[in-house]
């Protein structure tokens, strides 16, 4: 025993050893480089435990690749972040669910790595405007999910559920409404030139713009809080403080499921429908994970359990979809919805947002 | 003890660990946020680091004029308020028993724990129709129907009044304690009735220290940005919360950065102009 011991071996060999063995041990990366992984950016909060929860791990278990979730916030400092990491070469995640404003202003600096319409065989599940393209065709990012933000009443107040847009304007609303504050979130703009303009399409110009803003800004009698935070609008509209206002339209039905005297309509010119997108960062390298992910979320199964699980609406054909006429309607409308002019917001987003904070504060 | 100017250069040792926190705090962050507010906006990305005025030119406008001039005018309404409330009543306090006043001191202490989201909501639930203060004096007979009491002026200052007053009243106390109880007396027996005496002798002789609580309840007030938007209209916004839009929701840090410049800038000048103005009185 005590010869065993006694080897040649000195102390420093020893010591030196154990350092590289548990170096060894603290680089998972490389004892596991055949493992397969994505790190994938949702947004924190709501979304990503509803995503850890329902989503990740089947799709874990359906590929064998391991899916590392990253909280991403909401807002623009996450484009950001993605944008300043890629000049580096690094990617904080592979994939990011990203807002379509952000999807923009990253294709305008060629952050979003082209994705291979080629690799995805559900591809043509998908609702055409739900796919974001470069100028030139390239495919920048597929849609996730999307949401609405419709009408909403509190029924104690209006036992009669109204059916256009139009009710904002009703001077019978007088210091009645709830709206967001902001020209980038509450998409009012969208909203004046489809009901009294004909369309979104008004707004090209910027007569326009104008012309919507001064329609828009009769409304502002109505209007007893521009709000920025979602909960002090819902806290109003459950009681009926403020009857009546925009929100979205899964909350609205979740907060209705529980008792409270809430409903959404989706008024006859449509709801607001916003939506994130899936997209890669061209620092990433796992192109394949990520291909076989977005393919992966495509699928009729995926996006019936998205509706029922998270409550986003579809962003593929309806047809291809097993949801009940009563699923679909908790989640979307058949009504054609009212689709935001992002462009606007990258390429005259300061002027509107000057425009807007005069309109409503002046 | 026996106090000498400093005779060596190791003298001013102590000096060197709050001077330190000063410039990593304040003088490093301040400096970027000039820097920054020189910065070329890209609409369609971030900044670029560039030395340029647009952002300067941008805010002088008449609607920010009006926005800054609302901003000044409700700081100066707060600190007016909280120190015509403070100071009578940091006088009474000063006088009653010893565990009276220890009673509202940790009172008026609790309310400094309270977040500024928690006196905003608690303020518009108090001023709502369906569950405030109305339906009250309805169940009374004062008021024949419940009516909501914000969004409106009136609330944005009763919360910021709220939210301040504890600490004038804890920045007066010290002053009012140490203030010499003959001097009222000497008052009273010449005659003076006890409001005479507060407003011919307390008030005069506090005039330094009331300058000051003043000054700092309206720099206290200037920075507030979430009592306006819970309690206001967009009209009551102030310029702090168009600088948080800026900042976070439209990622326009150079105009932001500018609007928080000027902002400074004004205050500053306005402190200044303040502190001046009662030197003068003084001498005079």
């Amino acid at each position: 025993m005590r010869d065993i011991l006694k080897t040649n071996v000195s102390r420093r060999a020893i010591l030196g050893a154990g350092v590289a063995g548990a170096s060894m041990l603290a680089m998972p990366a490389v004892l596991r480089a055949q493992d397969k992984s994505l790190k994938i950016g949702v947004y924190g909060g709501y979304f990503k435990d509803s995503f850890d929860k329902n989503i990740f791990p089947e799709f874990t278990k359906a590929t064998g690749i391991a899916v590392e979730s990253v909280a991403e916030p909401t807002g623009e400092a996450w484009l950001v972040q993605l944008e300043q990491a890629a000049r580096a070469g690094q990617a904080p995640a592979d994939l990011s669910m990203m807002s379509q404003v952000a999807m923009l202003k990253g294709q305008a600096t060629d952050l979003w790595a082209p994705l291979d319409p080629a690799k995805l065989s559900n591809y043509d599940n998908l609702i055409d405007h739900f796919v974001n393209k470069y100028p030139d065709g390239r495919v920048a990012g597929i849609g996730a999910v999307a949401w609405y933000i419709t009408l909403v009443t509190n029924t104690n107040v209006y036992p009669e559920a109204p059916t256009s847009w139009e009710a904002l304007w009703d001077p019978a609303n007088a210091d009645k409404l709830g709206l967001l504050a902001l020209v980038s979130n509450s998409f009012l703009l969208e909203v004046t030139a489809k009901t009294f303009f004909g369309g979104t399409n008004a707004l090209d110009t910027e007569e326009g713009q104008i012309k919507a803003f001064e329609k828009l800004a009769e409304v502002k009698p109505n209007v007893r809080l521009w709000y920025r935070d979602e909960a002090q609008f819902e806290q109003a509209l459950k009681s009926g403080e403020i009857p009546m206002g925009q929100y979205y339209h899964d909350v609205t039905g979740l907060a209705a499921m529980d008792g409270h005297p809430v409903r959404s309509t989706f008024p006859k010119e449509g709801g607001i429908m916003d939506s994130g997108c899936w997209a890669l960062s061209r620092a990433s390298t796992k192109s394949e994970e990520a291909h076989l992910f977005v393919n992966y979320m495509c699928q009729p199964e995926i996006q019936a359990a998205l509706s029922r699980k998270v409550g986003t609406a579809p962003t593929i054909k309806r047809e291809l979809l097993d949801l009940t006429a009563e699923e679909f309607a908790a989640v979307s409308s058949e009504i054609e919805p009212i689709i935001p002019r992002y462009d606007l917001y990258t390429s005259k987003s300061d002027w509107l947002n000057q425009k807007w904070t005069e309109m409503i504060a002046g | 003890m026996r106090r000498e100017p400093p005779q060596k250069l190791a003298d001013y040792g102590p000096l060197v660990f709050p001077a330190g926190m000063l410039i990593v705090f304040f003088v490093v962050p301040f400096a970027t946020m000039i820097a920054v507010s020189f910065f070329r906006r890209d609409p369609a990305g971030f900044y670029t680091p560039d030395f340029v005025f647009d952002n300067y030119a941008r805010f002088l406008s008449l609607f920010f004029g009006k926005v800054l001039g609302f901003s000044l005018f409700l700081a100066i309404a707060v600190a007016i308020c909280c120190v015509v409330l403070a100071v009578p009543f940091t006088y009474l306090l000063a006088r009653t028993r010893r565990k009276t006043q220890v009673l509202w001191l940790v009172a008026l202490l609790s309310v400094l724990s309270l977040s500024e989201v928690i006196i905003g909501f608690a303020w518009s639930t108090l001023f709502s129709r369906t569950a405030g203060i109305t339906n009250l004096f309805v169940a009374l007979g004062l008021m024949s129907e419940a009516v909501a009491l914000n969004p409106s002026f009136g609330a944005v200052l009763t919360a910021m009044v709220y939210q301040a007053l504890p600490y004038t009243v804890l920045v007066l106390y010290p002053a009012l304690v140490r203030l010499d109880p003959t001097l009222t007396e000497a008052a009273r027996t010449l005659g003076a009735s006890p409001l005479r005496a507060f407003f011919t002798v307390v008030v005069p002789a506090l005039r330094n220290t009331i300058l000051a609580t003043l000054i700092m309840v309206f720099i206290f007030a200037l920075g507030s940005y979430l009592l306006p938007q819970i309690l206001g209209r967009p009209q009551h916004w102030t310029l702090s919360v168009l600088i948080t839009d800026q900042a976070i929701y439209q990622s326009n840090m150079p105009f932001a950065a500018a609007m928080a410049v000027f902002l400074v800038l004004v205050t500053l000048a306005l402190v200044a102009l303040t502190v001046y103005a009662g030197r003068k009185g003084e001498a005079a």
